[in-house]
């Protein structure tokens, strides 16, 4: 499929003698956000950190933007244009807020004040514009995913891996969340996002992956998603398709 | 700007010593002070701002000494011609032993120890090399002119190690007010995410230990002008390593000032210690120890870390973002 | 100059002088496999303990291999005092903290000794000192041969406490996964304190085994410690069976470069040994990976 802002093609990891990611092939469209779904030790986040550059892959090549980035280390990756966020969330402790995000927007602004200037709207743009000169440290579990949603934003990238960016939300902060990432979206970021909220999933996302076992198992449209019986049995376990089918029929 | 200004303050301050005290001893103590924070300040940029914490600036700082110093004595170059070719030397050590460390991957303790090993291999072979005189020294010939960098006096003395230590301020505040110094501490606070962010770790933690190494380097040089005598345990010797990491810690590690307030607190303390003691060796190094071990579980952020807690207890003030 | 004649006396008490090194070495890699530091005042410990030894024999004409049997649970005791009520608690768990506690620790330790014992070197005088045993064609000297045999003994012993009793499976709990070591209701706190008295027992033990024929100075526990940190770095941060053989591997190796390159040589091989191991395998040929 041409046009793919990223393509992954058969890429492979392993780790002794599990097979983390397993001859995985994907295309990300331009423009649209799509999900990572799967049950949990799936390699979703290997998957994430193979295209990021922290970990080269055994096999496989990963293209993007119509070249081939394969074993490129993260930060040229960051350069080309792919932001990621980490599952664990991770600031700069010692530094606020603002310069925190500084070191994102100072990828493409040497000047100092310049950078913080920037750092500031993407603040704003999330959210954190109230809190920009406070520690990072002090800031809620909330405030620390918009933060490190933000760093990611800060590089401008072309493509953003989030990395279970709403997990540790009470509902109302997802549901605060969530229109933070359509806007994002909205101004022609691609978005690529492992994702367990599915609520989030479902309206977000353009298209969704399921991943299990290292495998993609599944792909399509959300609704197509959730309703195969693969999927199902992926999450729930052998047979639970055929169960909750069974159930339905006699409830 | 702020900060320059404060910079200038204290050179200013501190330059008007010498008219005020004609005292060898105080001039002697503040010399020694000033050297300390010089090399203090070198490992202030890697170990404060960028979080590598190196046990072996001896390395760099011996080798400015001994490169000056040989230069002079066996090839007859001009002092302060050596002093610039010793400051290149050391910066070169410390790119090649950051190279190494860093294409290695090495992090936390174990980059700590290589560069301690590092240090002691420098020593050693210092110690049986003929071209530094092995265990018997080099000595540089005294030369009482300014074209040779020796005075009569010690202000003189006193006002290049100060302006050694104002240009080093001026230099790191230059690095913290830019993209390298903000990338550096980015590094230091966690790596990975830097990485992610487009830093390009492996060459700002090899620029950070260049200048590093320049820094305590020129100290290394100045000592060889001012005492004349060098030797392996005296250029290479643990006792720098530590002083140039513990005045920095005691001071604030990643501050501006850090170096220079614990420099001047440390040797406080050990001539204190001397007088009371009738200057028995190892006591003054007993007491740094105990410092260091009190400063990192009392007050990590060393005495420029104190000032925010001491201010917040003298003049209370809402943490920010509470509600009012 | 490569007759077995001489290589095989070379070899043997490059064995023995690597079992001592050894020693030094477990306890250093005990600590780092359980607490995950690097005991910077490992050095400083021996020293104080070879001081103590000295002083046992020279004012109380205690022989050192008897005084081993009051020294360790002496030095278990400071070990474990150290870390519980000084080392942990100003570390506040952070790395970068236990490597300038640790550092501040010997240099508190080393200076305490020059200031009290000033920087003369002495060596005791014992009886057999120079008592030799014949093995083949290789004379060796009888506490070399009792140090050789005393650290198998203790590693033996190290590892029956690690295999078989309750506090032996505490630490390798607290070593794997030191969270559900917690939850499981270990005291995490006194394990570390138990280990790092460990360590410094097996310093203790190992200053008596080297007074026989070794000097003391206050800074003569440098020279083995950072032998011992090539060892440790060598054979893998944490693995016993590593510093074992590394030890014996290393003794082999230095003894072996005396004879054939001379003496003060001997001190820069180790050194740049160590350098080359940590930049190109720093986990060591038996360490998980770092």
């Amino acid at each position: 499929m041409t046009g793919a802002l990223l393509r992954v093609e058969n890429i492979s990891k392993r780790f002794g003698g599990l097979r983390a990611v397993d001859q995985v092939s994907f295309d990300v469209a331009p423009g649209r956000i799509t999900a990572l779904i799967g049950p949990n030790g799936a390699g979703k986040t290997t998957l994430f950190s193979l295209i990021s550059g922290f970990l080269p892959p055994d096999q496989g090549r990963i293209v993007y933007d119509g070249g081939d980035v394969t074993g490129e280390p993260p930060h040229r990756l960051a350069r080309r244009g792919i932001g990621r966020t980490f599952q664990i969330v991770q600031p700069f402790a010692a530094l606020t807020v603002r310069e925190n995000i500084a070191v994102g927007t100072h990828l493409a602004r040497p000047n100092r004040a310049a950078a913080l200037a920037a750092a500031g709207e993407v603040a704003r743009a999330v959210g954190l514009g109230g809190q920009l000169d406070q520690s990072a440290a002090t800031l809620t579990v909330a405030g620390r995913k918009r933060l490190e949603l933000a760093r990611a934003l800060a590089i401008a990238p072309k493509l953003l891996l989030l990395d279970e960016v709403l997990a540790g939300l009470n509902p109302s902060e997802i549901r605060d969340m969530v229109p933070v990432i359509r806007d994002i979206a909205g101004r022609g970021v691609t978005i690529l996002m492992i994702e367990h909220v599915m609520l989030a999933v479902m309206s977000l996302a353009a298209q969704v992956f399921v991943l299990a076992e290292g495998r993609i198992i599944a792909q399509g449209a959300p609704h197509e998603v959730a309703a195969d019986r693969r999927v199902i049995e992926a999450y729930l376990g052998h047979g639970a398709a055929s169960r909750m089918a069974a159930g339905a029929a006699h409830g | 700007m702020k900060a320059y200004l404060s910079i200038a303050a204290v050179v200013a301050v501190l330059a008007v010593v010498p008219f005020v005290t004609a005292s060898n001893a105080v001039l002697n103590f503040l010399v020694m002070a000033l050297l300390i924070a010089l090399a203090g300040q070198g490992w202030n940029l890697l170990g404060g701002y960028g979080g590598q914490y190196s046990f072996g600036h001896a390395a760099f700082f011996g080798t400015g000494a001994y490169v000056t110093a040989i230069l002079q004595v066996r090839y007859g170059i001009n002092a302060w011609l050596g002093l610039l070719i010793g400051i290149a030397a050391g910066a070169l050590v410390g790119a090649v032993i950051g190279a190494l460390s860093f294409r290695s991957g090495l992090k936390g303790s174990y980059f700590s120890l290589v560069t301690l090993a590092f240090a002691e291999v420098f020593r050693i072979v210092a110690s049986v090399t003929p071209i530094t005189g092995a265990g018997v020294g080099t000595l540089i010939k005294l030369d009482l002119r300014p074209e040779a960098f020796q005075f009569q006096s010690r202000a003189p003395f006193y006002w290049i190690a100060l302006a050694l230590v104002g240009l080093s301020l001026v230099l790191v505040r230059a690095i913290e007010q830019s993209r390298f110094g903000a990338y550096l501490v980015a590094i230091r606070e966690n790596e990975d995410a830097a990485e992610a962010l487009g830093v390009d770790a492996f060459k700002v933690k090899l620029a950070a230990m260049t200048i590093s190494a320049a820094i305590t380097a020129t100290a290394g040089c100045f000592y060889a002008q001012y005492f004349l005598f060098l030797d392996a345990a005296i250029a290479y010797g643990p006792w720098i390593s530590v002083d140039a990491l513990l005045a920095p810690i005691v001071g604030g590690a990643g501050t501006l000032f850090g170096p220079l307030i614990g420099a001047i607190v440390i040797k406080t303390l050990g001539e204190a210690t001397k007088l009371m003691t009738g200057g028995a060796p190892g006591l003054d190094l007993v007491i740094y120890g105990l410092v260091l071990i009190a400063v990192v579980g009392l007050a990590p952020r060393g005495i420029a870390g104190l000032a925010p807690r001491l201010v917040q207890i003298f003049r209370p003030r809402p943490l920010a973002g509470a509600q009012p | 100059m490569l007759s077995p004649v001489i290589l095989v006396p070379a070899v043997l008490n490059g064995l023995m002088t690597g079992a001592v090194y050894a020693l030094v070495a477990l306890g250093l890699t005990l600590v780092y496999g359980v607490l995950h530091i690097i005991n910077f005042a490992h050095g400083a410990l021996l020293t104080a303990a070879m001081f103590a030894a000295f002083f046992a024999y020279t004012y109380l004409g205690i022989d050192p291999y008897l005084a081993a049997v009051i020294l360790t649970p002496l030095f278990f005791v400071l070990g474990y005092g150290l870390q519980r009520f000084v080392i942990g608690p100003a570390a506040h768990g952070q790395d970068s903290n236990f490597l300038l506690v640790t550092l501040g620790l010997a240099i508190v330790i080393e200076n305490a000794l020059l200031y009290g014992f000033r920087a003369d070197t002495r060596t005791i005088n014992l009886p057999y000192a120079f008592d030799v045993v014949e093995v083949g064609s290789a004379f060796l000297a009888v506490p070399k041969v009792v140090a050789f045999a005393a650290v198998i003994v203790v590693a033996l012993a190290l590892w029956a406490l690690m295999q078989w009793t309750d506090t032996g499976k505490a630490i390798r709990a607290v070593a794997k996964e030191k969270l559900g070591a917690e939850l499981s209701g270990i005291d995490v706190a006194h394990i570390y304190a138990v280990t790092f008295g460990l360590g410094t027992a097996c310093v203790a033990i190992a200053a008596c085994l080297l007074i026989p024929t070794y000097y003391v100075n206050p800074t003569g526990g440098d020279a083995f410690v950072l032998i011992a940190f090539t060892i440790v770095v060598l054979g893998g941060m944490g693995s016993i069976a590593g510093a074992l053989i590394g030890g014996l591997f290393v003794g082999v190796v230095e003894s072996l470069s005396s004879v054939l390159l001379g003496e003060s040589l001997g001190q820069i091989g180790i050194f740049a040994m160590f350098i080359i191991v940590l930049l190109v395998r720093p986990s060591g040929l038996f360490g998980a990976r770092a």
